[in-house]
């Protein structure tokens, strides 16, 4: 498992006046789940496209180990992005970059209840249903960074509870790096180990917090909004950022 | 209605359906009907075939590649707008009355439309999709399979339905100005006959035809392409 550094000094748009990161740095430890948490609009979806390898006009470097080189990436968009045309188990299996045994998707189908629709097309499928299946896509890929665009946007509190619970355990199975994105401070406390936070335009981190509560006390509500009304008590600058 | 007419007039520029099926059954004991059919029928296929493959991948390229879009765009127009006849005499001419310059007259009587076409569904194409392809690093074989290729398939579909209509409509000018065989050339004779008969006849088999292409091909085509639809 490979350590991954981001370090951007610069990303403008062509069509902008000031840029919309500067100075940022950022190390990913292996199988680390951190959770980014800024404002929205501050670019945070910018750069999870340099991460991924969509966005290559900035200035900077992405250090995979030693090498600089494109990591491998499983992205899960806002949006979940299926092809409408093929089925929930061609869309995982299409993204694979060599043909794995059935039994590996089978197991990712279990871990996200999603077995009975392997043979469906996503236009059948609920939003819940097609984030999940773009989630066990990016996990089929066994990519050395996970990115996850705030997945969980416009589902219900019950179903974003219930995805973000498959999602903890399935990453507790198969543990992998986690750059996961959200303007949402609980849902964050709730999955990751550290917590980077980011000021509004242009991006940069401005403190970063270790998450002190033990993996299996993640589904304890109330841990977890004790931790949170602690964290805006003792750092008030990330209150404006929410 | 028609035999209604047909009687009230009893006259040879409209003939009864009675006498055109008997015409019919006639051209076809004799062999003389399926023959000039399936002439142009072969060339129908043949210069369809290229026109739309030609399209395709232009269409596609020129929809993915601004610079080379913007310097064929007006290509594009003048021979979508030079007429259909003008192609064919000046393939004649250069090439002589053979079949090949037939055939290439069709085609490039069709081949900007069908790139237009394609051009338009490439330029519609789901950025998210793309992006994601790229993401999941697809590579170009995968990424045209399993993503462009869908999504154009209404717009070859559309060409395809078009194209059929043109293309056979241009062959009957095209066997009428140089060829000796051929629904066209058979026409221009019973033109020159007045055997309106044997026009209605010819013309009502080959309708018949197109449908039945319609009915076994194309629609069936379509169901298998658009299964994932709700």
């Amino acid at each position: 498992m490979t350590d991954i550094q981001i370090n951007i000094n610069n990303k403008t748009y062509p069509t902008a006046t000031k840029p919309s990161i500067a100075n940022l740095e950022l190390s990913l430890n292996s199988n680390e789940f951190i959770c980014l948490v800024g404002p929205s609009g501050c670019g945070k979806t910018t750069l999870l496209n340099i991460i991924a390898g969509l966005d290559n006009d900035y200035d900077g470097e992405i250090l995979v180990g030693r090498r600089h080189t494109h990591p491998k990436i499983g992205y899960v968009f806002q949006n979940p992005r299926l092809l409408p045309w093929r089925t929930v188990r061609e869309n995982i299996e299409l993204a694979l970059d060599r043909p794995q045994p059935p039994e590996v998707i089978d197991a990712l189908l279990g871990a996200m209840q999603l077995t009975q629709a392997q043979q469906v097309y996503p236009e059948r499928l609920s939003l819940g249903m097609s984030r999940r299946v773009a989630i066990i896509r990016a996990f089929a890929v066994d990519p050395d960074v996970l990115l996850m665009d705030e997945p969980f946007v416009s589902l219900d509190a019950p179903t974003a509870r219930h995805v973000r619970e498959l999602l903890l355990k399935l990453w507790q199975q198969r543990p992998h790096t986690v750059l996961f994105v959200t303007h949402d401070l609980r849902e964050a406390v709730a999955l990751a180990d550290r917590l980077v936070f980011l000021s509004a335009t242009p991006m940069r981190a401005i403190s970063e917090i270790i998450v002190p509560i033990p993996r299996n006390e993640r589904n304890n509500e109330l841990a977890i909004e004790a931790f949170r009304q602690q964290l805006l008590q003792h750092h008030p600058e990330i209150k404006q950022l929410l | 209605m028609w035999q209604g007419f047909a009687a009230y007039l009893n006259s040879n520029t409209l003939p009864s359906p009675e006498t055109v099926a008997n015409v019919f059954w006639q051209g076809c004991v004799s062999g003389q009907l399926p023959f000039h059919l399936g002439v142009t029928l072969l060339r129908l296929v043949v210069s369809f075939t290229i026109a739309m493959l030609l399209g395709c991948a232009i269409g596609i390229v020129l929809g993915r590649n601004k610079k080379l879009d913007a310097f064929f765009d007006n290509w594009l127009v003048i021979f979508l707008n030079v007429p259909a006849l003008v192609t064919i005499i000046l393939c004649y001419v250069w090439f002589g009355l053979v079949e090949s310059a037939a055939i290439l007259a069709v085609v490039i009587n069709k081949l900007p439309n069908v790139i237009v076409t394609i051009r338009e569904g490439t330029r519609a194409l789901d950025q998210d999709l793309l992006d994601m392809a790229r993401c999941y690093r697809f590579g170009k074989r995968k990424t045209l399979v399993h993503v462009i290729w869908p999504q154009l398939h209404p717009f070859v579909m559309g060409a395809t339905r078009s194209g059929l209509a043109l293309i056979w409509k241009i062959i009957l000018v095209v066997e009428l100005l140089g060829r000796s065989n051929g629904m066209g050339y058979q026409l221009h004779l019973f033109f020159q006959l007045f055997d309106v008969a044997s026009i209605l006849a010819y013309t009502i088999a080959f309708v018949a035809v197109i449908q039945l292409i319609e009915l076994l091909v194309l629609k069936p085509l379509d169901k298998k392409a658009l299964r994932w639809r709700r």
